[in-house]
């Protein structure tokens, strides 16, 4: 009997042991997902919000249909004035356009802001091809400084037909610092 | 774990135990555990079942006459957070304790000490959550999933929340660590896996999901800790996080967790079935298999929760064929049980009653949980009352019913006492109208584009709306009438037979006298 518990005792605890390091490894994976998760949108560009895209292979610009380009500005936690030089453009497919944001540091230190892009409807990202973008690095503002600063795009052919109009949305977000907390 | 070696040398002393208080506080005997945790699950019913009368007093009339918005939103995440971990789940691990040392002839669990920790986490975690409120700020109010970025911004209560949930999520893993190690060392000779009552089955794959998820969900709330106080950007925007990388997070834990809840159902459901038509449980092997299919696939389903964040098509067709793929083993296990009655000779005690109500009610939300599975419908359901009128069809008549069905199904086998029949049939009717009344009406009010976890809205819901709360304080009181039904019982009840369901064929009830003694199974039975 005394055998038998001793025998139960270690498969238990061998059991357990097991069991632990399965708990540990899932939150080790939990950890994991993060960069899983940025390798996942890198590789189907799901957000390479930060880098140029490719022209696209089909360079031909489409006469026969315009596309309205409509551009927001918005900051977070900071507080510069950020509006676009015109409110919307109208463009043909395959056409390079540039537009212009300005932007202005109201505050008397310098201040490091990074802008993210975001599009509506979401299905027109993939189709809206910045070559140039002052959201490919972070600006630092001096006190009181006013900047002009350029995206230079190429809305691919191949954006649905059903699409008319996209808009082009910036957050500038402040780098460093507490973000996103209130007070 | 020499606490294993020490129980046996003991084993003979019986009821060698301190009373009052400290037997609680020390006891590491199932089915003292099993009791706790039955009590305490109730306790946090009854509270999360306060916070929904609140909300649905609010949702009575449009316009704000109760609560300010603030403490509405409060009272939505703590009535989810709590329902779901501090009564569902509770109450399962309390059948766990109590059931799975007895059908399979085992003396307790393989690590008690452990079990009275797992249990004596929960009061610690409870009481986190309910200081919460008194934090500046109130309490938190972002839904029970405790969605970035608006975690990040809350108030000190949130830390609260978050320490509760890595408490309870400990204590899950304890239990988990606890029941496996049971299950899978510790069953009387001749009982191999395969002769195991099916309750026994769904709680062994039911800890292997919590053991999966739970530490996913600890990582979770860590990030959102650490993007609180430690300058990290998991989920912040500014510094090159992702809110939406937390939903993905959290729902990789969040949909295996539904399952969490609904596999035990499953296993009481079919103990009941089977005891009460009088015929062996159809098609037993196919119901491990499906139990297992519905585990397995629980894991690559996760984001039909986010339809609407933004996914490629091609993401938002692969996430709605895997989720449609889970009706497949779910039908198996319904047809089965369907099965298990046809031709049987079927009485209707009040366990038998929850067992078909949970069975006719559980279908339905399947049902409606397969209109939300499809992308384009979703789309336009998303966050309004048919996803709220889903799930509470498949937690409270499908978890909640089944639990209640356990309860009276083994009331007789832990206290020796026998349950008022015609209190219980009560119960039973009163949960079911009240239940449909308050709920069903919300498929309508989903339909029609309410949208949920918002204290006021648009005069044309009003009616269903009214009809929902009347409903909903009838199935409050419903539950109250429970309590008194089992403490009646427990007090007065009439002296329970040694064998009071015959169909009922399980090592619990064909070799221990009733009620079952404080210390059982010593030596172990022999299966054949």
């Amino acid at each position: 009997m005394s055998a038998g518990a001793a025998g139960l005792a270690a498969a238990n605890r061998q059991t357990l042991q097991k069991l632990v390091v399965v708990a540990l490894a899932m939150f080790g994976f939990g950890y994991a997902l993060v960069p899983m998760y940025e390798a996942i949108c890198e590789v189907t560009g799901i957000r390479n919000l930060l880098r140029a895209d490719a022209v696209p292979a089909n360079t031909q610009v489409d006469a026969t249909r315009v596309v309205t380009v409509e551009l927001d500005s918005n900051t977070r936690g900071l507080p510069w004035t950020f509006r676009p030089v015109a409110g919307s453009l109208r463009v043909h497919p395959g056409e390079l356009a540039t537009v212009e944001y300005e932007v202005r540091n109201n505050l008397d230190r310098p201040v490091t802001g990074q802008a993210i892009p975001s599009y509506a409807p979401a299905e027109s990202a993939q189709y809206f091809r910045k070559l140039e973008c002052f959201c490919f690095q972070q600006q630092t503002l001096a006190p009181g400084e006013v900047r002009r600063m350029p995206v230079v795009f190429v809305i691919d052919p191949a954006l649905p037909g059903s699409v008319a109009t996209v808009s082009l949305s910036y957050t500038f977000f402040e780098v460093a610092g507490r973000q996103g907390r209130p007070g | 774990m020499s606490a294993v070696l020490d129980q046996h040398g003991h084993e003979h002393a019986h009821d060698h135990h301190p009373s009052g208080l400290m037997r609680w506080v020390t006891t590491t005997n199932h089915k003292d555990i099993g009791t706790m945790y039955l009590w305490f699950s109730f306790a946090m019913f009854i509270v999360g079942g306060v916070m929904a009368l609140v909300i649905r007093a609010e949702l009575f009339q449009p316009g704000l006459q109760v609560v300010n918005p603030e403490f509405f939103n409060a009272m939505t995440t703590y009535h989810g957070l709590i329902m779901v971990f501090g009564a569902i789940m509770p109450a399962f691990v309390g059948f766990a304790n109590w059931q799975i040392p007895m059908m399979i002839g085992a003396p307790d669990m393989a690590f008690p000490r452990m079990n009275n920790w797992s249990f004596w986490l929960l009061p610690p975690a409870a009481t986190l959550l309910i200081a919460s409120f008194f934090m500046p700020g109130g309490g938190a109010g972002v839904g029970w999933t405790m969605y970035a970025p608006l975690t990040v911004q809350q108030g000190p209560a949130m830390d609260l929340m978050i320490f509760a949930v890595h408490i309870l999520g400990m204590s899950s893993i304890m239990g988990s660590i606890n029941i496996i190690t049971t299950l899978l060392n510790m069953r009387a000779p001749g009982m191999t896996l395969m002769k195991m009552p099916l309750f026994c089955w769904t709680w062994l794959i039911t800890a292997y999901l919590l053991i999966a998820v739970m530490p996913v969900l600890a990582g979770a709330v860590t990030m959102t800790l650490t993007d609180r106080h430690f300058g990290t950007t998991f989920f912040n925007a500014a510094g090159g996080g992702d809110p939406v990388l937390y939903q993905h997070i959290f729902w990789f834990f969040g949909h295996p967790e539904v399952y969490i809840i609904a596999i035990p159902a499953f296993g009481v459901i079919s103990q009941v079935i089977p005891a009460f038509s009088r015929k062996p449980l159809f098609g037993y092997t196919s119901m491990v298999y499906a139990t297992a299919s519905i585990a397995i696939l629980s894991f690559i389903v996760w984001a039909h929760h986010m339809y609407t964040v933004g996914m490629p098509t091609v993401g938002q067709l692969y996430f709605m064929y895997a989720t449609m793929l889970i009706a497949i083993p779910t039908g198996v296990k319904v047809f089965n049980w369907l099965a298990t009655m046809w031709k049987g000779s079927i009485t209707f005690e009040t366990p038998m009653l929850f067992a078909l109500g949970f069975l006719f009610l559980f279908t339905m939300g399947g049902f409606s949980g397969l209109v939300l599975s499809l992308t384009a419908v979703d789309v336009q359901l998303h966050d309004t009352y048919y996803v709220v009128a889903h799930f509470h069809y498949v937690m409270v008549a499908g978890a909640l019913f089944a639990a209640f069905a356990g309860v009276y199904y083994w009331f007789p086998k832990w206290t020796g006492k026998m349950y008022d029949e015609k209190l219980g049939k009560l119960h039973f009717w009163l949960s079911l109208i009240f239940f449909n009344v308050t709920f069903f009406v919300q498929h309508f009010l989903g339909l029609a584009g309410m949208p949920r976890r918002i204290p006021d809205y648009a005069l044309q819901f009003t009616e269903f709306n009214m009809i929902s709360s009347i409903g909903a304080f009838g199935f409050g009181l419903s539950q109250v009438f429970f309590f008194y039904v089992i403490v009646k019982a427990i007090r007065s009840g009439e002296k329970a037979p040694e064998h009071p369901w015959e169909g009922a064929d399980t090592l619990e009830w064909t070799h221990l006298p009733t009620p079952a003694p404080y210390h059982s199974f010593e030596t172990p039975p022999v299966v054949k």
